[in-house]
């Protein structure tokens, strides 16, 4: 039972984290109906930016800090110098121009990096299992990621409910045009919802980079589990993209824990843990496809187009 | 005066042409190993070994210049036959050399031995090519996967370790490492687990389990980045200090710099450390800091050493002349060069009988974690898989 619920936690830690990536790309393509597949080189860029401030300032939380407001700062600069002229475009464009922008960003790291990867180490109060309840201990830094990326859903519930910033987001999500011509600023809205979404990755990235280590590259995986959720969730809906996270990431670490040990029920042992993680990867597609069968538009979808 | 010109031209032509039509006027070696995305580093480090043993050798083997074709597998089996092919079809090269990967070496195995053109692992030794896929025209310059950890698994007897639990990447490696401890291994396994390669880096699961199943220790097999993303979320896990830790390729010189104090104390066993006190290892990386600054030599760059002497050994031998291929494998089979290792034989399956080292990680005068050698675990180690090759 106490694994259970070490699994569970670490499922849902998982998921929130998803959840900060996806909700960037479900903002973005939702409002500005662009597909932005360099959305894994921001959070790449979050994760380098980490590493390399922290190493200046010697503090692990002021080197976040700063990274998250140089991430805000390159994707707001993406969107003005090469985004702008991609909107109103075929999906395919947009698909060609951001898939140059991951080579451009892969190469440019490698440039002033180095192609060796960075470490980020944690500070040593973080590294470190805290009790939770009588008998389970969990890793303080998962439980730290569980709460600020819980503060950050916060944040963004209220920034896209209870503001006009956020009124603004909504309404453009449903019908852009009718946005502009009511005299809104389009293009200043555009910038910072690139930034906002930008910012976003960025914190996901620093926040895995202890977890896993910044190299090159690092955000492409995980941008496929990221656009899933977006599918699964409806695109534009920052709620859809929450609930779908959490969903994606029970279900994966979930499937990867029980998976092979329910297969050993059935099959010999080395069939079973050959067979139990490759099924277990496919879980989450499988799970959008049911998805898709029942939902097209997704859990949520926001547009009504 | 036409004519004359027209004669002169045409011998001009012929004597262009005339050297391709000699014998041999080039040793070509292809080298198959990873040089783009997250383990470039590994594949780099092989590269620089290697141009460091041409160097060594003057870049020509008895007397004829070489010449490599470095191929990039891209960490996919798919892609590294490709190279594979590629290398033997249009490059017509003597020798292939290379293959970090046990599933690529699995891929492109039969493409050399069809083309009789000799192939040396420079790293991966899957144990179906020391069983029964083994042939003549394929040689290892490091050992068969399941040996090191074997060793280790040696290692956590004398340790008095009564459980394990074994955690390592699903592919060929991953399962023949994790094979490798339990047929020397004398106490109980209580778990065994897989993770998906080279896609998953989070192994909370895994270790979730782990604790669960408070094991004495906790076997792990994880090359390149991922052995340091599991590392450190061991220690955040809050296992570090708990369940020991034991290791096969997990830490290196190329992943110890990521790793630091988090590798302090995790032991490790492998056939190769940079401070062995033979000669030629000596020479090997007294000269590779020497060529290559701010980088250090590896297992990987030792081996790919090696494999650069076994072929001007064999090529030495044979005065340059490659034509005979039984001739050819003879040579190479006396692994007559003075191998960074300490000097070890081939056994009938063409992979290496030597010895296996602990290696511990400590802090030298400058602050930098380096590997040490400890003490021998096992001496003139061979695979169990060599009874079932047919090869004597």
């Amino acid at each position: 039972m106490t694994l259970f619920i070490e699994q569970c936690l670490n499922g849902l830690q998982f998921g929130l984290l998803l959840f900060l990536l996806a909700a960037g790309l479900t903002l973005v393509f939702g409002i500005m109906d662009l597909v932005n597949l360099a959305h894994g080189s921001l959070y790449m860029i979050g994760a380098y930016f980490a590493a390399t401030f922290a190493a200046w300032t010697g503090s692990f939380v002021l080197g976040a800090v700063l990274a998250l407001g140089a991430t805000l700062l390159v994707g707001m600069a993406v969107e003005v110098i090469v985004m702008r002229r991609l909107y109103g475009r075929d999906h395919l464009d947009h698909v060609l121009g951001t898939f140059g922008l991951i080579l451009f960003f892969n190469e440019s790291v490698r440039l002033i990096w180095g192609p060796d990867g960075l470490s980020l180490p944690l500070p040593s109060y973080l590294v470190t299992a805290v009790p939770i309840l009588p008998g389970i201990a969990y890793s303080a830094y998962k439980l730290a990621m569980i709460v600020v990326t819980l503060l950050v859903a916060g944040f963004l519930y209220v920034l896209v409910m209870r503001t006009r910033i956020g009124m603004l987001i909504r309404a453009g999500a449903s019908n852009r045009e009718m946005v502009g011509a009511l005299g809104v600023n389009i293009k200043l809205l555009f910038t910072l919802v690139f930034g906002l979404g930008a910012a976003l990755a960025g914190l996901a990235g620093m926040m895995q980079a202890p977890i896993l280590t910044v190299q090159i590259g690092m955000g492409e995986n995980i941008l496929i589990l990221a656009f899933v959720i977006t599918v699964i969730g409806g695109i534009g809906s920052i709620r859809g993209a929450l609930i779908g996270a959490i969903f994606v990431g029970v279900v994966d670490t979930l499937g990867r824990a029980y998976l092979p040990d329910l297969l050993r029920l059935a099959f010999s042992q080395d069939t079973a843990s050959t067979a139990g993680p490759a099924l277990s990867s496919m879980l989450i597609y499988l799970l959008m496809a049911i998805v898709l069968v029942v939902k097209p538009q997704g859990l949520f979808s926001a547009g009504s187009r | 005066m036409m004519r004359k010109t027209l004669l002169a031209a045409t011998a001009a032509l012929l004597l262009a042409a005339g050297p391709a039509m000699a014998q041999k006027k080039s040793i070509k070696i292809g080298f198959v190993s990873t040089f783009s995305g997250p383990v470039a580093v590994i594949g780099n480090n092989m590269r620089d070994s290697f141009e460091l043993a041409l160097d060594h050798m003057g870049r020509k083997m008895a007397g004829l210049p070489v010449e490599v074709i470095y191929e990039d597998d891209g960490l996919k089996p798919g892609t590294g036959l490709q190279k594979t092919q590629k290398l033997i079809q249009s490059d017509h090269v003597d020798f292939l050399v290379g293959y970090i990967w046990s599933n690529v070496m699995l891929a492109s195995l039969k493409p050399a031995v069809d083309s009789k053109t000799f192939i040396i692992s420079a790293n991966a030794g899957p144990h179906q090519i020391a069983g029964e896929l083994c042939s003549p025209y394929f040689f290892s310059t490091s050992w068969q996967n399941d040996q090191t950890p074997q060793a280790m698994g040696l290692y956590m007897n004398q340790k008095g370790v009564k459980s394990v639990f074994l955690i390592g990447p699903n592919y060929a490696a991953g399962k023949d490492m994790l094979a490798g401890v339990v047929s020397t291994f004398k106490g109980k396994v209580v778990g065994r687990e897989l993770t998906t390669w080279p896609t998953q880096l989070d192994f909370s699961a895994e270790l979730a389990k782990a604790k669960a199943a408070n094991p004495d220790a906790i076997f792990v097999f994880y090359p390149g980045k991922a052995g340091v993303q599991f590392l450190s979320q061991y220690a955040q896990a809050g296992l570090k200090g708990k369940i020991p830790l034991y290791t096969a390729f997990t830490i290196d010189e190329l992943s110890l710099p990521l790793q630091k104090d988090l590798a302090l104390g995790v032991p490790g066993a492998q056939e190769w450390v940079n401070d062995l006190p033979n000669d030629a290892n000596k020479k090997f990386v007294a000269d590779f800091l020497k060529k290559y600054p701010g980088k250090r030599p590896s297992f990987y760059g030792a081996q790919s050493y090696d494999a650069a002497n076994l072929i001007a050994s064999a090529v030495n031998a044979l005065k340059g002349d490659l034509s005979d291929k039984t001739k050819v494998e003879a040579a190479l089979k006396k692994a007559d060069f003075k191998s960074v290792r300490g000097n070890f034989r081939f056994g009938n399956n063409h992979f290496p009988i030597e010895n296996f080292y602990l290696q511990d990680v400590v802090k030298n005068a400058e602050g930098e974690f380096v590997l040490k050698t400890v003490a021998t675990i096992v001496k003139d180690n061979q695979d169990m898989y060599h009874d079932k090759c047919p090869m004597k």
